[in-house]
């Protein structure tokens, strides 16, 4: 049996003197497109810098891959997207991955394979700085899709993508699920939710719901998600 | 943690020469304008009595690849800081030498051919009067661009945005020049400030150029280029320290 990719265990998190994150317990599985959501503000950049290693934590426990989190065994398994594009403005598309490429010691194909994942093989000698922000956000993603990543965590990626690249993107992420990986996506948009397998729920620096969309919906008794959501406050704050 | 891959070295010096290739105007500020200062500073003794030129030259010529380089680093590393880059190649396999020296080489390369050019222009050109070799005197040339290149390498860690990292050069380089010796001979300095300019690199570096216009002794040059590399490697290794994997 394959263990989970990630082990959370009372996370806490503290950004110059004020909580971050409080106390968070969770797993994620393989295989699975887990949804991170809550409001802008709410812990999920930091939550995800924790996964990834970057941030320091000040209590609790954060297990990858079964190592801990920022373990130098983890750096080529881990791919990363963060909210503002990564990559160098002054370089084309495939001159951005090739460079990445050979940091992680991933050969020219998959530069090329990668490009194509998302949708960007027109644009291969096209300079970053004259693409649109949506594409250069895609061009953050496919540099961390390079290393065939077994967690990828992935924060807010589909913002201001037009609808039609959007779904090709979630397909993609069901694609590398459906080979194994755990992906980890946030969202403050809240009707992006239906299309993960299970929806972590934060608000605040804690986590207030850890369900499958449909069973969030049917618990709750609503019929979407920013309905089932509020109604998870509501639930929270009565007790 | 620490451990160096050529691979990733490499990656880093063609990538940091590509991004330069492409900023034309940099490319062209970088190769031009130190001849141009060089030309400014013969034309300004050009006609009076004595030496002046071959006086100030050899200093000038290591100051201009330093502070070229000093600046050019500090904004590019803070940019990698800011971008988000130098957090993603944390993440991954890179070791921070990779970093640090990919950096360092290819601010070398660039510096070679500065210097080239501008002591090109010097000897050739402007008639500079060089007792030692010329090939010695661009050695040092690149040797003080490196030095920059780590200094600034290091300063890039404690800015926080392209204003911070650019009064760094006020801060650490102008005292610099000040006690180097240009203006006064450092053994005349009162005792104080000559034991700075003891430790401070820049005085080595001016050192260094003086001795190989004057003499073509080069035991004395070998000692202070040593003293530069020291620095280049103290910069280097403190510049290491700053790069966290791990942040706040």
């Amino acid at each position: 049996m394959m263990k989970n990719a990630i082990k959370v265990r009372t996370l806490e998190v503290t950004r110059g003197g004020s909580e971050v994150l409080r106390g968070l317990e969770f797993e994620v599985a393989h295989g699975q497109v887990t949804g991170l959501l809550g409001p802008s503000g709410c812990g999920k950049t930091t939550l995800m810098r924790a996964l990834v290693g970057v941030q320091r934590i000040t209590g609790g426990s954060v297990e990858v891959l079964g190592q801990p989190a920022g373990s130098a065994s983890l750096r080529d398994r881990i791919g990363y997207v963060t909210q503002q594009p990564s990559v160098y403005d002054d370089l084309t598309v495939t001159e951005n991955l090739r460079f990445f490429a050979r940091i992680l010691g991933v050969g020219d194909k998959r530069v090329a394979e990668c490009v194509g994942l998302v949708a960007l093989g027109d644009y291969g000698d096209r300079v970053v700085s004259r693409l649109s922000g949506g594409q250069r956000s895609r061009v953050s993603l496919a540099v961390a899709l390079l290393g065939e990543p077994q967690l990828l965590v992935l924060d807010e990626p589909t913002v201001g993508l037009d609808p039609v690249l959007r779904v090709e993107l979630w397909e993609t992420f069901h694609h590398l699920a459906g080979e194994g990986a755990a992906v980890l996506v946030s969202s403050h948009v809240m009707d992006e939710a239906s299309r993960c397998d299970r929806l972590l729920m934060m608000r605040e620096g804690r986590l207030i719901a850890d369900d499958t969309p449909t069973g969030l919906l049917e618990r709750t008794g609503s019929h979407d998600i920013e309905q089932a959501f509020l109604s998870v406050v509501h639930e929270k704050e009565a007790a | 943690m620490n451990t160096l891959t050529p691979r990733a070295t490499g990656a880093v010096t063609t990538r940091v020469l590509t991004q330069l290739r492409r900023d034309h105007r940099t490319l062209a500020m970088l190769l031009v304008l130190p001849c141009a200062l060089m030309s400014l500073l013969w034309w300004m003794f050009d006609g009076l009595p004595g030496e002046g030129f071959s006086t100030l030259g050899p200093a000038l010529l290591a100051l201009i690849p330093f502070i070229i380089m000093f600046l050019v680093t500090s904004v590019t590393t803070l940019r990698e800081r800011t971008s988000g880059t130098l957090e993603r190649l944390l993440a991954m396999p890179m070791g921070k030498l990779d970093f640090l020296l990919g950096y360092a080489i290819a601010f070398g390369l660039i510096a070679a051919v500065q210097s080239a050019l501008a002591v090109g222009v010097c000897v050739w050109l402007l008639d500079l009067s060089i007792v030692g070799s010329v090939w010695m005197l661009m050695v040092v040339a690149v040797v003080d661009a490196v030095l920059g290149t780590a200094l600034g390498l290091f300063v890039s860690a404690f800015a926080r945005t392209e204003f911070q990292a650019v009064q760094f050069m006020p801060a650490l380089v102008i005292p610099q020049i000040l006690l180097c010796g240009l203006f006064v001979p450092r053994d005349a300095l009162p005792r104080v400030l000559e034991v700075i300019s003891d430790v401070l690199p820049l005085s080595y570096a001016v050192d260094a150029m003086q001795t190989v216009a004057s003499s073509s002794e080069t035991g004395e040059v070998w000692q202070d280029i040593a003293v530069l590399a020291a620095y280049v490697v103290a910069g280097l290794a403190l510049g290491a320290l700053t790069l966290r994997r791990q942040t706040d």
